[in-house]
């Protein structure tokens, strides 16, 4: 086994890190801690969490990457070891060859037999077209009658493994969090949810193809799976490479005002003022031209996807601060003409301890409205740029591409509406507890919605 | 309650009146259903280039050789296909003379030239044009000096006054002079040029050409092709090329007038797209009258179109088929072609279903997934699910002259070589990309395995047993039966790579596909992967886009390649030259075809002969050495011949497709009455949903509307 | 207020100049000029010569951004960028690398656009305000509360969706439209009703969220609290009251659009086959036509601009204590 570390991985795992020292330093400050505990002191709040972190969690899996070694064979130097050249992922394994278990072609969800027909031998060796059966479902069945019974003896097997995993992974949440006054049974539903949700999925994929197979016989709940990493890593590296960009020169136009000022105005207006597809399409092409005359940098067909995945995250990244600079312009605007930082400035304080000290901790609200805010704008402008043309490489699973595949298949007589059904509802769960999340956020980090709710 | 009956009176309204209603969804102008207006699509990307000696796409030429009448033609049913006379009156006169240029007897040696003598038809008339419209004096009528006096005419439509002319022979010299021309750019040049005695001469001095406005190449001279009189031209090239004559049948050697060319280039005209490219004028059955390449294109009947009549004859089976019915009739036989812009696939399925279009495949013969999602075929014909099996969809295919393929580079290092070992891992590989699996599944049977380079319908394919590759294929049961994986598994090891690693390393054996990252799926990709995985192979894509591709292709930076040859003609040396050593970019430092860049003598000897040898059994003989060699050497991963289809309604007749011409429009029939019963019955609107959403936005009112006026009085009671 | 615009106006000339750079500096790394040739030119037949010859033709055979064999001023005029860019700022886009002026394609092709964007902008508006102001009457009740988790349902689904949902349904199964297509000559509100129906339930979402936030903004403030006092209705206060004094956030959202709305709705104007800007842009992305593109992203710069003037300009007439210099 060779672990594989992609660039998004690395910095998908380095985000994580930063973000989770980002939020224990906040719990320093009494007043973030009195607005975190607004959040997650709502049902809504520790639902919303607990479902996106379940996402988190399926991405992060998803990012543990490795590639099989090869058995080894008689000749071979005993030193070297060959390895697969697919990538695997931890998700992977825990799916249990979910990924592999091909069929010939599209079949619906459930299905025993294909979609389409196929040229066959009767028992009396005559020729005939019908529907085959499939190569990996319902095969252990004696007769296809037994699909409806059988389905429901392996929910039940597989909900009650999935309630005795609950309890041990539970446990020890209960042990720690009992006396919290937050709600956390709410997450702790959710989270048995998603554990027997996950147990059944696993268990009766072994035997049918829960959202059926597409084109090339490949499990559709498999790709949707595969989407969530795809989607949960774009949302926050584009965000997280926008970040700096757009709070340095908005600080910087701010407070320093002047030519500065002028500067920053012009950069965000000349950027915001273009098409903004159209800017995206140009440098994702470009990058793609990089990536093209330099094939020597990728060893394996999946860094050159994750290379094409990186640039698209900066480029939604490098093409969209120009909003989060304008409010953080503004606010830094309105701070430096306060009081307290005009006295800083007559008893001689320095820049950086002013900025440091009073100007960036009153814009972190904004920061962190804008990155919930834009995750779910991001997850929802993939399926756009995919269409378009300049999304996510074929080679890494995706929602968009799956949409757009799928359009081709709605005009089939009967309607192939499994495809579009997976990457829609997979989608429509992130980017719904997304908004939510993102909506009680800002109900208490932003002082004119806290005012407002006090009023109220 | 009073509110709920009327919602509910609503609700039913609809079956009380939707029976025999005219449809709601009918995208074309109220009425025109009951006209003789064929209705169609056309590619989601407009036609470029409308220029004949430009344009060089197989979606251009489904306008072009409507508009356009060139010297030769197809017959429209007979197969495999043959040449007739188009707009001359027989076939050309051909003559070889020696380097003095006087005329050899048959079978002569030292050929220098060949002369072809064509002899027009004399009922050949242009389309009514304003470029042909004459003032009192005789004079053009439209011809302008300044850009200002012309600003009113913004559309062809929009000149008044047009007029016609017979089609003489110098304006088949003047389209010939144009192929020259370098700044006009004909693909055809660099071919043309190596033929046509004295093109490369012209070319040269027209570089220097004075140009303000119009040229008029009539006064360049041009001496390979001469004008005899008005009816008469010949046309000189250099040695033999009897490919020649089916060149001869493309929209490049169609007449222009040279009147037209001069109104194209009046002031002003190039920024309102009056041009040449755009606004086609020619002497075919049809004419152009609207072209909004955004919308629609129509065509519609030419009033001068010369005589012609279906034909009286056909391929076997055509009689029973129905396509001889209207034999002898005179086309063109409908008055109107509209095609409509598609762009998505649902719409224009759907569209198709409804009967709002009469036929598809137009343009881009349905494969390569411009909706072949949608149907299946089979090996008996169209499979439809019974949802829509009974609206009488018909299909009829017919093998593009084209062939899509992967091909080794034979200079490779690891896959390339004439070595046995290296031919058997060819081999190994040819065998584990199960050709047959991959059309099914990505082509809906769209489409037949290729045994050879050449497709059906052109001469040296050869049908059945004798045309399997021995290699790849065993004959078993009155069919060709892919070799087992076992087989495949053996040659591998033969080769040295024992379960695909290799015998001394132990190394797997990993191969490397450079595809066009637009022409390929990730569900083609991962199911080329599996393929190979069966035989222990690892498969590592590298896809770019087509410029990118391109270059290394040219380069000879590749290992196993993707690439599509249409031919231009029915002939083998059009397919056979693809494997022709000097073809190789890397031989020819040009933009050849050979990107497989195999290079075999013997081959390239037999190319040789083949080329300018006359059809018949010799040749065919020479043929099936090549293909052996080709064999041989597994050159080609796979191939396959992709079917260009028409799918269209019980109420459009002769509708048979053709693999090369396109001028096929003027024999097609419909029965609009027919057209209009079916779009009504098909299309009946359930608006029920309608009432529905109106419901619904009232129920979701009335509460808000009552608490509201509750609230309200509940405050004034306590305030 | 003239003298402001004009200064506002020449402002923008640097912004197109840094708009020009840009969309140069991007698409000649992607696109050379010998690619742009190759890829016009098809793939059949393509020799060197040919290549040149579309350069020449097309007013590619210069250097991109220096001449360094001319002389003097001519060594920055005798190049790509200045040829091809200094004439947009006369409206002169020249043509297409396909050969079509671009300038009658814009022209012909905004008004279909228009036609697709401006109903779907003014019924949207009008809707989303309605629900807004239906939702701010209940606020702090459980409609309210149901009614925002609906917006953020509705906003939580992809464009996509709305698209394909909207045309499987209302054309597809049920008939009631045709599924897409344009004519301006015969009854165009039948292809008009779908894309705007479409356009308009996708807003509503978004919309009327950020509506009601607005409304609500205004609805605690202390005239209200007076007006309420006085014993005025509900509806007046929030016609009378709370609207009008909405209207200064409205405008800075909405005026702000209002230009470009001429230039269509990408995705709507693909689905639909409606023959307008939009689709005129992603045809340019997908077959990488540079001049198209580069014309689009000015006329785009522009109408952004203009867009971000006529705001200024519109809070002079809703608010009259705003004034301009």
């Amino acid at each position: 086994m060779l672990p594989v570390v992609l660039w998004s991985d690395a910095l998908v795992f380095l985000l994580v890190a930063s973000l989770t020292l980002f939020f224990m330093r906040l719990r320093r400050y009494p007043l973030n801690r009195q607005r975190w505990a607004q959040v997650f002191g709502s049902r809504l709040g520790m639902l919303t969490f607990t479902v996106i972190s379940v996402y988190v969690a399926i991405a992060l899996l998803d990012s543990l990457h490795f590639r099989k070694a090869l058995a080894p064979v008689p000749g071979q130097p005993a030193d070297t070891v060959y390895y697969d050249n697919r990538v695997t992922s931890v998700l992977d394994v825990m799916l249990v060859g979910m990924g592999d278990r091909f069929e010939r072609t599209y079949s619906a969800p459930f299905a025993l037999k294909s979609f389409e027909k196929q040229n066959m031998k009767d028992a009396a060796g005559n020729s005939i077209r019908d529907f085959p059966p499939l190569d990996h479902a319902g095969t252990h069945l004696d007769s296809p009658e037994d699909r409806a019974a059988d389905i429901l003896w392996r929910s039940v097997k597989a909900l009650l493994l999935g309630l005795v995993i609950t309890a041990l992974w539970l446990a020890p949440q209960w042990l720690l969090l009992r006396a919290s006054p937050f709600p956390w049974w709410v997450s702790w539903l959710t989270q048995a949810a998603t554990i027997c949700l996950f147990t059944w999925i696993v268990s009766l994929s072994r035997v049918y193809h829960i959202l059926g197979t597409e084109t090339a016989g490949a499990d559709v709940l498999y790709q949707s799976l595969k989407g969530v990493r795809t989607a949960v890593l774009l949302g926050t590296l584009s965000t997280l490479i926008m970040l700096p960009i757009a709070v340095t020169l908005g600080v910087a136009a701010g407070y320093f005002k002047g030519w500065v000022d002028d500067v920053v105005q012009y950069l965000y207006t000349t950027l915001s003022s273009i098409p903004g597809i159209l800017l995206i399409a140009a440098s994702v092409l470009l990058f793609q031209v990089y990536i093209d005359l330099n094939p020597d940098f990728f060893s394996v067909g999946l860094e050159k996807a994750d290379a094409r995945f990186i640039a698209l995250c900066l480029i939604l990244g490098l093409t969209s601060w120009s909003s989060l600079c304008r409010l953080i312009r503004a606010e830094t605007l309105k701070i430096s003409q306060l009081g307290y930082v005009q006295a800083a400035h007559a008893f001689g304080v320095s820049h950086t301890r002013i900025l440091g000290r009073h100007i960036l901790p009153n814009v972190v609200h904004i920061i962190l409205i804008t990155f919930v805010l834009d995750f779910s704008a991001m997850v929802l402008a993939e399926a756009v740029l995919s269409y378009v043309g300049v999304g996510i490489d074929h080679q890494m699973g995706s929602w968009g591409n799956m949409i757009n595949s799928a359009r081709a298949e709605l005009s089939r007589e009967p309607t192939i509406w499994w495809t579009l059904t997976g990457a829609f509802t997979f989608m429509f769960v992130l980017v719904l507890a997304a908004n939510l999340f993102s909506d009680l956020v800002r109900d208490a980090f932003d002082p004119r919605s806290t005012s407002k709710e006090i009023a109220a | 309650m009073s509110k709920f009956a009327t919602s509910l009176l609503l609700l039913l309204l609809p079956w009380l009146t939707a029976c025999g209603e005219k449809p709601w969804n009918n995208p074309h102008p109220p009425g025109s259903a009951g006209e003789n207006v064929y209705q169609t699509m056309m590619a989601s990307t407009p036609p470029k280039h409308l220029d004949p000696a430009i344009s060089y796409a197989a979606d251009e030429s489904v306008f072009l050789m409507q508009i356009y009448d060139p010297p030769m033609a197809y017959h429209f049913l007979k197969r495999p296909y043959e040449l007739i006379p188009g707009s001359l009156a027989a076939f050309p006169l051909i003559e070889v003379l020696d380097s003095n240029g006087q005329v050899l007897p048959a079978g002569a040696d030292e050929i220098a030239f060949t002369r072809y003598t064509l002899t027009l038809r004399d009922d050949l008339r242009y389309q009514p044009h304003p470029a042909f419209a004459l003032n009192a004096q005789g004079e053009p009528l439209y011809l302008f000096e300044s850009a200002a006096e012309g600003a009113a005419y913004r559309q062809l439509p929009d000149f008044p006054e047009t007029d016609s002319r017979l089609v003489l022979a110098s304006d088949y010299a003047y389209a010939i002079r144009r192929l020259a021309d370098p700044e006009i750019g004909s693909p055809m040049l660099a071919l043309m040029g190596q033929y046509i005695v004295g093109m490369q001469e012209l070319t040269e001095t027209l570089k220097s050409a004075p140009r303000q406005g119009w040229l008029d190449l009539a006064a360049y001279e041009l001496r390979g092709v001469e004008v005899l009189d008005e009816h008469q031209l010949s046309i000189t090239i250099n040695g033999t090329y009897p490919q020649f004559v089916y060149w001869l049948a493309m929209h490049f050697f169609s007449p222009i007038p040279p009147e037209a060319d001069r109104f194209y280039h009046n002031p002003g005209f190039l920024e309102r797209n009056l041009t040449l490219d755009w606004w086609p004028v020619g002497s075919g059955p049809y004419m152009m009258t609207v072209n909004d390449p955004n919308s629609a294109i129509v065509l519609e009947r030419n009033p001068n179109y010369r005589e012609d009549y279906f034909p009286t004859e056909g391929a076997p089976g055509d009689r029973e088929r129905g396509f001889l019915a209207d034999a002898g009739e005179r086309l063109p036989m409908i008055d109107k072609a509209v095609f409509t812009m598609e762009k998505g696939l649902l719409s224009l399925w759907t569209k198709f279903l409804q009967g709002y279009y009469d036929r598809s495949g137009e343009t881009r013969g349905n494969t390569g997934g411009f909706f072949d999602q949608a149907f299946v075929v089979s090996p008996d014909g169209l499979e439809m699910s019974p949802e829509i099996a009974d609206k009488g969809i018909a299909m009829t295919p017919d093998v593009k002259p084209g062939t899509y393929y992967y091909g080794f580079n034979m200079r490779d290092p690891v896959l390339g070589g004439y070595t046995e070992e290296r031919r058997k891992l060819r081999r190994a590989l040819q065998i584990a990309f199960n050709t047959e699996e991959y059309l099914n599944v990505f082509y809906k049977g769209n489409a037949i395995v290729g045994h050879m380079p050449i497709p059906p319908g052109i001469p040296g394919f050869v049908e059945g047993e004798s045309g399997i590759n021995p290699y790849t294929h065993e004959w078993i049961d009155g069919e060709a039966r892919r070799r087992s994986t076992e087989e495949a598994r053996q040659l591998l090891a033969e080769a040295g790579y024992p379960n695909g690693r290799d015998k001394e390393t132990g190394e797997p054996l990993r191969i490397y596909m450079d595809v066009q990252s637009q022409a390929i799926s990730k569900a083609q990709m991962t199911w080329i992967e599996r393929n190979f995985d069966a035989i222990g192979v690892q498969v590592e894509f590298r896809a770019s886009d087509w410029n990118r591709t391109r270059e290394k292709y040219l380069t000879g930076n590749t290992q196993i390649f993707s690439l599509g040859w249409l031919a231009d003609y029915p002939d083998p040396e059009n397919f056979l030259f693809l494997l022709y050593g000097p073809e190789s970019p890397l031989e020819c430092d040009c933009d050849g075809a050979n990107n497989a860049n195999y290079n075999r003598p013997e081959y390239n000897a037999l190319f040789r002969q083949v080329k300018v040898m006359p059809p018949g059994p010799e040749r065919d003989a020479v043929v099936a050495q090549m293909v052996d060699l080709y064999r041989e050497d597994a050159v080609w991963l796979y191939n396959f011949y992709p079917l260009d289809v028409y799918l269209n309604h019980a109420w459009v007749y002769n509708s048979k497709r053709h693999g090369i011409s396109k001028g096929t429009l003027k024999y097609l029939r419909l029965d609009p009455s027919q057209r209009e019963q079916s779009q009504r019955a098909w299309n009946q609107p359930e608006a029920w949903p309608m009432y529905a959403g109106a419901a619904l936005f009232v129920g979701l009112l009335l509460p808000g509307v009552i608490s509201y006026r509750r609230r309200l009085y509940a405050t004034a009671k306590e305030g | 207020m003239f003298a402001y615009i004009v200064r506002r106006l020449l402002y923008a000339i640097p912004i197109l100049i840094g708009v020009n750079l840009l969309t140069f500096a991007l698409f000649f790394v992607v696109n050379s000029p010998d690619d742009m040739a190759a890829s016009q030119l098809g793939e059949k037949y393509v020799t060197p010569e040919a290549i040149e010859n579309w350069k020449r033709k097309n007013g590619y055979d210069k250097p991109l951004f220096v001449n360094a064999d001319a002389a003097g001023i001519d060594s920055l005029t005798e190049t790509i960028f200045f040829q091809k860019s200094v004439r947009l700022f006369a409206f002169d886009f020249g043509r297409s690398e396909s050969g079509r002026d671009i300038t009658t394609d814009v022209a012909t092709r905004m008004w279909p656009s228009l036609a697709v964007a401006l109903p779907t902008f003014l019924v949207g508006i009008g809707v989303n305000i309605c629900v807004a102001l239906m939702v701010v009457l209940f606020h702090a009740t459980r409609l309210d509360r149901w009614a925002v988790a609906l917006f953020v349902g509705l906003m939580s689904i992809s464009y996509l969706f709305y698209i394909i949902g909207g045309q499987y349904l209302v054309a597809k199964t049920w008939r009631l439209v045709p599924i897409s297509g344009f004519s301006a000559a015969a009854e165009p509100w039948k292809f008009l009703v779908l894309p705007v129906l479409v356009g308009v339930i996708a807003g509503i979402g978004a919309g009327a969220r950020w509506y009601r936030t607005l409304f609500l903004e205004e609805a605690y403030q202390d005239y209200v609290r007076t007006a309420r006092a006085k014993g005025c209705s509900e509806m007046r206060i929030l016609f009378r009251h709370v609207l009008p004094n909405a209207l200064i956030p409205i405008l800075t959202g909405v005026v702000v659009v209002i230009p470009s709305l001429f230039m269509g709705s990408l995705l709507i104007e693909s689905f639909f086959g409606i023959p307008g800007l939009g689709s005129y842009m992603l045809d340019a992305i997908r077959s990488q036509d540079f001049a198209i593109v580069r014309s689009m992203v000015f006329i785009g710069s522009i109408l952004y601009i203009l867009g971000l003037i006529l705001t200024d300009v519109s809070y002079t007439w809703a608010d009259p204590r705003v004034r301009l210099n």
